[in-house]
């Protein structure tokens, strides 16, 4: 059985201007240990996506579909089932790690109360295996630094804090939702690497969400592409970079800035994410595609495994792109 | 810390004092005095009387003289119309009365008005919300001098429950009706604030993060939003207790409580000087002072600010 099962997943919000459909029928699933990438430009609903798993969605925001972990539902669920599973079962390290963390309580507090609440364990207890945590994640001085206010320390460090805070309960998976966005280039090399060792170490399932592809590349088995709140492409990590499939994974990878290339400019894909709050007809990415057609703009194509373990969802034929 | 408070002290001393020129400026400008009548007394009972009073005296020799005696004796003078009370004693009289109603009034707006806002901001957009809205918007628009009048009204002259006014000794039936106006716009403000404010942190990052946890919704609440939900709530809370134990006209006419909120107003309008000054000198100092602790309270809450 999966441990992750995400089936027909939307998710929709209330707005001023009408409903934003954020998340559209997204399908998925995960196996215990695997790491899955989600990748896709601001907007395209993939955080949306880990937070409706989560049941964190704000306030005007409604999930449909079914998320199973474990076999059990926990869409929508209330919180004597979401709440046992929470940082216990699922874990997740946040996009900011200034905002994220409690700025009115000590470092300390904010993780012990995690242990004391899901493990019953007493405080030093907790303490002591927070301690342990923090010199997991490469924290200096851990015992002496649990003691201070989360403004007390740096960005990256504040990110090492979040990830040992979420790793406590040793979560069968763990969600990162742009955990190295808020931070500078050099302290992004090392949080990846230490989520890397970490995720390696103990062996849980990882779905790390970033428009980074870099960042996808060095760390995940498997990637889905999503634009417009839906699926585009679903491929291995190796097949997906060497032979992208879809019109948008080309343009994505097309637009990574890279060292060897001298010169020239940076390739860019023309036009605007779509506008969320009409309803969609036909494939959100139409209007900044080269090879649209007209019956892209009416009729969306559904994803279609069509290589082993290889998924796209386009009208085109993969010869039509050539 | 320490530095700060000390230093925080010393700025009081300055502060008050020029806070006594300019009251004793301001009430020496307004034409007339406190043995002005309509009828007006013979010139000589007038001198006499400036005479004992020290008022033939320049302004500055008044203003040294009514210094230092609070400096050196914190004597407040004698009251101008009173013949046989000193300041200290009308307000030795009238403060504790003042400082009772006032101080539960203070407790039971904080009270009323935190649980208020916060179960608005909770349950946000649900009806309780709305009734809690309604409430804060009707306590605050329904001034106390028509709401004093119809408490009387209802419970004493139709319901015959309380009793109209009057204050023996602090008693409970005497002390609702006053607690009841001199709190409903303070506990609105404080429902106001506090929900405006609940709103904004339940929806920050941290809030996430402590849900994240799959820590229960009061657990994330009290251990989470609450002190950085209080932070705009205390700033209004140290002016709003010092207005509040400072008394108020409108409770002390309506109810004849006999606070010093009454001696105020009366010491305005019959010109007693001495009064007027002992009291604003009161207020003065108790402002200065809870602002001093709002800030301190602030270094408590959020670890962030170090003075």
């Amino acid at each position: 059985m999966a441990l992750l099962d995400v089936k027909d997943l939307g998710v929709s919000f209330a707005t001023n201007d009408g409903t934003v459909n954020a998340v559209n029928g997204v399908n998925l699933t995960l196996a215990r240990g695997e790491t899955l990438g989600i990748v896709g430009e601001s907007g395209s609903g993939k955080s949306q996506l880990a937070f409706a798993i989560m049941g964190l969605l704000a306030q005007n925001g409604r999930a449909r579909g079914s998320v199973k972990f474990d076999g059990q539902e926990i869409l929508n669920a209330p919180p004597a089932i979401i709440n046992p599973i929470r940082a216990n079962h699922i874990a997740m390290v946040f996009q900011d790690p200034m905002t994220s963390l409690n700025p009115y309580l000590r470092v300390s507090e904010q993780m012990a109360e995690v242990l004391v609440h899901h493990k019953g364990m007493s405080r030093r207890e907790a303490l002591a295996e927070c301690v342990r945590m923090l010199d997991a994640v490469k924290i200096p001085d851990a015992k002496g630094r649990i003691r201070l206010y989360p403004h007390e320390f740096s960005g990256g460090m504040r990110q090492r804090v979040m990830i040992a805070m979420s790793l406590l309960c040793r979560p069968d998976l763990l969600i990162a939702d742009e955990p190295t966005t808020a931070l500078d280039v050099t302290v992004q090399a090392q949080i990846m690497q230490l989520l890397a060792e970490l995720q390696r170490e103990f062996g849980m399932a990882t779905i790390l969400i970033t428009h980074d592809l870099g960042v996808i590349a060095g760390f995940c088995e498997r990637v889905i592409v999503l634009y417009g709140g839906r699926v585009m492409e679903e491929a291995s990590v190796y097949p997906l970079f060497a032979e992208p499939a879809h019109p948008y994974t080309r343009g994505l990878l097309r637009a990574i800035p890279r060292v060897d290339h001298e010169g020239g400019e940076l390739d860019s894909i023309p036009g605007s994410p779509p506008n969320m709050t009409r309803d969609q007809q036909g494939c959100p990415f139409a209007p900044r595609c080269e090879f649209a057609g007209e019956d892209c703009a009416e009729t969306l194509a559904p994803l279609v495994e069509y290589a082993p373990g290889r998924w796209r969802a386009c009208n085109r034929s993969l010869e039509g792109m050539a | 810390m320490f530095a700060y408070i000390a230093r925080r002290l010393a700025i009081a001393v300055p502060t008050l004092l020029l806070l006594i020129v300019f009251s004793f400026l301001l009430m020496h400008a307004a034409p007339g005095g406190p043995f002005t009548s309509e009828r007006g007394l013979p010139p000589q009972v007038l001198a006499n009387l400036n005479a004992k009073y020290g008022l033939d005296q320049p302004m500055w020799r008044q203003m040294l003289t009514y210094v230092w005696g609070i400096v050196s004796d914190f004597d407040f003078g004698p009251s101008f119309i009173y013949k046989d009370r000193t300041v200290n004693a009308i307000i030795a009289q009238g403060f504790p009365v003042t400082l009772t109603y006032g101080a539960i009034s203070f407790v039971v707006a904080v009270v009323v008005g935190v649980s208020l806002g916060v179960a608005a901001a909770i349950w946000h957009n649900s009806w309780l919300d709305y009734l809690a809205v309604g409430i804060s918007i009707g306590a605050q628009v329904l001034p106390n001098f028509v709401m004093a009048p119809i408490l009387v009204l209802v419970f004493t002259l139709w319901l015959g429950w309380l009793p109209g006014g009057g204050w023996e000794g602090g008693q409970w039936q005497y002390l609702i009706m006053p607690v009841v106006a001199l709190s409903t716009s303070f506990m609105a403000s404080i429902a106001r604030i506090t929900r405006s404010s609940m709103l904004e942190v339940m929806n920050s990052n941290h809030i996430r993060t402590a849900k994240a946890k799959g820590l229960p919704m009061h657990k994330v609440i009290v251990r989470h939003a609450l002190k950085p939900a209080m932070l705009p709530v205390v700033s209004y809370l140290g002016p709003a207790f010092v207005t509040m134990i400072t008394g108020s006209v409108v409770v002390d006419m309506y109810f004849s409580t006999g606070g010093i909120g009454k001696a105020f107003v009366d010491s305005a309008l019959n010109r007693d000087y001495a009064v007027m000054m002992g009291v604003t000198i009161l207020v003065g100092a108790l402002t200065i002072l809870f602002n001093l602790l709002v800030d301190i309270l602030y270094a408590w809450i959020d670890p962030k600010i170090r003075y």
